[in-house]
């Protein structure tokens, strides 16, 4: 079984910490995920800002990278995503078929995939989950709270997991934190006014770290947070399913 | 910058307003989730709407048909009106054939898209909003903000303010029973002498020739009770097969736009009484080119219950007014580009791309991802803003190639911070700019560096 880690380009130049973890945890349940080297970026900004044609030879990249993997892994909700929504379509004409249906969020792998009962981990902090956008309203990794559908969480069930930690939800159970992308800087005074709001309703579960499966929304809120000087700070999920005793 | 962008900036500015508008309509979305939890057949309730508009709008043509026979057959008169000027010249000519200057109307938003208030009173007629919100919107000469909730952005305060000015109420008195009390004795005057009733349609009955108006105050009912001409305006997506799907909407038409049970006030319309008249008059106005539209047809299954608008985290942070369309919200982005995409591109951007519309749509249309398909058309008929397409054309090229992205960063890592945190660079508004790590996960992957967890080993 060969197993690759997608290391999204942001992830890859910001927080290599991130995909470090994802490496380590895969490894501790018994994956030796490979890492198709230079990889850059899924096309999901392009995209979203209304240039998707423009992420078609990043998708045809992408697939070269990947294609031959039985599964792929990734440490971003919402780069996951925007590869199942838009890559059969960009890449309809490919005669290689197209890995969509192979890649997975990192949490979705590890509790759909692996189903591990017990975890080595420790985190002994209050930390209050993220749950992001895509992350919910597109790959289902908890349920989304306008649907009137029975309460599961992906995150929840694998955070229960690690011992020490306080789990805490902010009021506004999924409400969008105001990154989207372009959105950020576009909408510049919306999308800080929505990322405020979000850290209030952290902070206000008294948590010291905010936690998700998206890392761009932690790099929005922590943007704030930097700027703001306030006392909370975010850490993806995956670094807090990675600490050990 | 967008239209909506610059705008938003503004109604942001005033931050207490800004919060109180965003707990305001939250509030309403949940009201609505704990409607919707109440029925437990929800989500199924939304999928046979969804799938009985696309039933209808499948074969709306015969459908449209068969009410026009029935309400004909029930001795209503039902006129057709391709578009909004055809649609205002019919109800002049019923105003003009009938005689009478007074006329009472309730909410519609089809008279809104028309501009039939205005058109009215260009030619003499008093058009009195009889809706509490839409009345005070029409005396402070404003649009609505929000299709459900029209005043929604007002304070009571300033509802006193106006009341004073317009019907004389006690001067600093904002008690909202008192406030309440004024405008129905303001209104009550209103109904009594009016020659003509105005209503909108929001489900009209195939099978049986009827139709239906809801309201939370009575005013439609009210309004039609003493004229003897009752005019009805709907756009042609309002058709529904029969009772059975009308049973379908009710249940999900004021749970998902206010968090009731059901509106105070659902009245069906099937027969004039002796002596008076019905002319109910459906108006296309650019509904069949949505319809042959295979991207955005979905719109057409739109209940108007705004539920989109309360639960859009950008809606609530930057107001109705903020959108250049005169519905705004996940809603008005997708009609306003029906409308014109040439006018009302500006919208587009109010969207940070998080499905809650989609999620809480009743007739499940795809909200949210009809905006981003939306913004893939924006640079084909040159809509695209230039410095938005300069930042992805540069990104592509830096992605495309791995050896332009990894020295990029090498770059941008040796860039002194102050360089990266100038007030010009929009991020910087309001945020820091993260720091780029001293190795890419790349490069540390390379060196063999990336080691398995110290306690594994």
């Amino acid at each position: 079984m060969k197993i690759a880690l997608f290391i999204p380009c942001y992830i890859n130049a910001l927080y290599p910490q991130v995909g470090i973890a994802a490496y380590q945890l895969l490894h501790s349940l018994g994956i030796q995920a490979e890492y198709p080297e230079d990889q850059t970026c899924c096309g999901q900004p392009m995209a979203n800002a209304g240039f998707e044609e423009d992420a078609r030879p990043l998708a045809e990249r992408m697939n070269r990278l990947f294609n031959h993997y039985d599964y792929v892994v990734a440490p971003s909700a919402s780069c996951v995503s925007f590869v199942r929504e838009s890559y059969p379509k960009l890449l309809h004409h490919s005669t290689h078929g197209c890995f969509d249906s192979r890649l997975y969020e990192i949490c979705e792998f590890i509790h759909d995939i692996i189903r591990p009962r017990e975890l080595d981990a420790c985190f002994p902090h209050r930390v209050s989950l993220h749950n992001s956008c895509h992350g919910v309203r597109k790959l289902h990794l908890s349920t989304p709270s306008e649907l009137n559908l029975p309460y599961h969480s992906k995150l929840r069930n694998l955070l229960k997991l690690v011992s020490g930690l306080e789990l805490a939800e902010p009021r506004r159970r999924d409400e969008c934190c105001g990154f989207g992308g372009m959105f950020s800087v576009e909408e510049s005074a919306v999308s800080v006014q929505m990322g405020r709001d979000r850290i209030q309703d952290h902070l206000s579960t008294g948590s010291e770290f905010i936690t998700g499966a998206d890392s761009s929304c932690l790099m929005h809120m922590q943007g704030i947070i930097d700027r703001e000087k306030l006392p909370i700070r975010t850490i993806h999920i995956i670094e807090i399913l990675n600490s050990r005793p | 910058m967008s239209t909506h962008s610059k705008a938003a900036r503004l109604f942001i500015a005033d931050a207490e307003r800004t919060a109180w508008h965003n707990q305001a309509l939250y509030l309403l979305r949940e009201k609505r989730d704990a409607m919707a939890r109440s029925v437990p057949e929800w989500e199924s309730l939304r999928h046979a709407a969804s799938e009985i508009k696309r039933h209808t709008l499948g074969h709306l043509g015969a459908y449209l048909e068969e009410f026009e026979r029935n309400a004909t057959a029930n001795g209503m008169t039902v006129h057709w009106a391709e578009d909004a000027q055809e649609m205002n010249e019919t109800v002049w000519s019923i105003i003009r054939r009938h005689g009478g200057e007074n006329l009472v109307k309730s909410k519609s938003m089809l008279s809104e898209e028309c501009g039939l208030s205005e058109y009215l009173q260009a030619r003499g007629v008093d058009s009195v909003e009889s809706d509490l919100g839409e009345r005070i919107m029409q005396f402070l000469q404003s649009p609505p903000s929000h299709i459900v909730m029209p005043a929604i952005h007002i304070k009571r305060e300033e509802v006193g303010r106006i009341f004073e000015e317009k019907l004389h109420s006690t001067p600093g008195n904002s008690d909202p029973a008192y406030l309440t009390r004024v405008a129905r004795q303001h209104l009550r005057e209103k109904f009594l002498h009016a020659d003509i009733a105005l209503t909108g349609v929001n489900f009209a009955i195939a099978s049986s020739g009827s139709f239906v108006v809801c309201t939370n105050e009575g005013n439609a009912d009210m309004g039609t009770s003493f004229p003897d001409i009752h005019i009805a305006i709907m756009g042609l997506e309002k058709v529904i097969p029969d009772y059975r799907a009308l049973g379908i909407f009710t249940r999900l038409l004021a749970r998902s736009a206010t968090g009731q049970p059901i509106t105070a006030y659902t009245s069906i319309y099937r027969r004039p009484a002796p002596g008076k008249q019905i002319h109910v008059i459906i108006v296309d106005n650019g509904r069949t080119e949505t319809l042959a539209n295979e991207a955005h047809r979905n719109m057409l299954k739109c209940l108007r219950c705004g539920a989109c608008m309360n639960t859009c985290p950008v809606y609530r942070r930057s107001g109705g007014y903020s959108y250049s369309y005169f519905i705004p919200g996940p809603l008005g982005i997708n009609l306003g580009m029906l409308r014109s995409a040439k006018r009302y591109s500006g919208n587009v951007s109010a969207c940070s791309l998080c499905y809650s519309c989609s999620n809480v749509c009743p007739a499940m249309i795809d909200l949210g991802e009809q905006i981003y398909a939306w913004r893939q058309d924006l640079d084909k008929e040159g809509l695209a803003d230039f410095r938005k397409k300069a930042l992805v054309k540069g990104m592509d090229i830096l992605m495309r190639r791995p050896e332009f992205f990894y020295n990029g960063i090498r770059f941008a890592r040796i860039l002194p911070p102050f360089l990266m945190n100038l007030p010009v660079n929009p991020w910087c508004q309001g945020r820091n700019m993260p720091r780029f790590a001293p190795k890419t996960f790349n490069e540390l992957w390379k060196s063999g560096k990336i080691d398995i967890h110290p306690n594994d080993q």
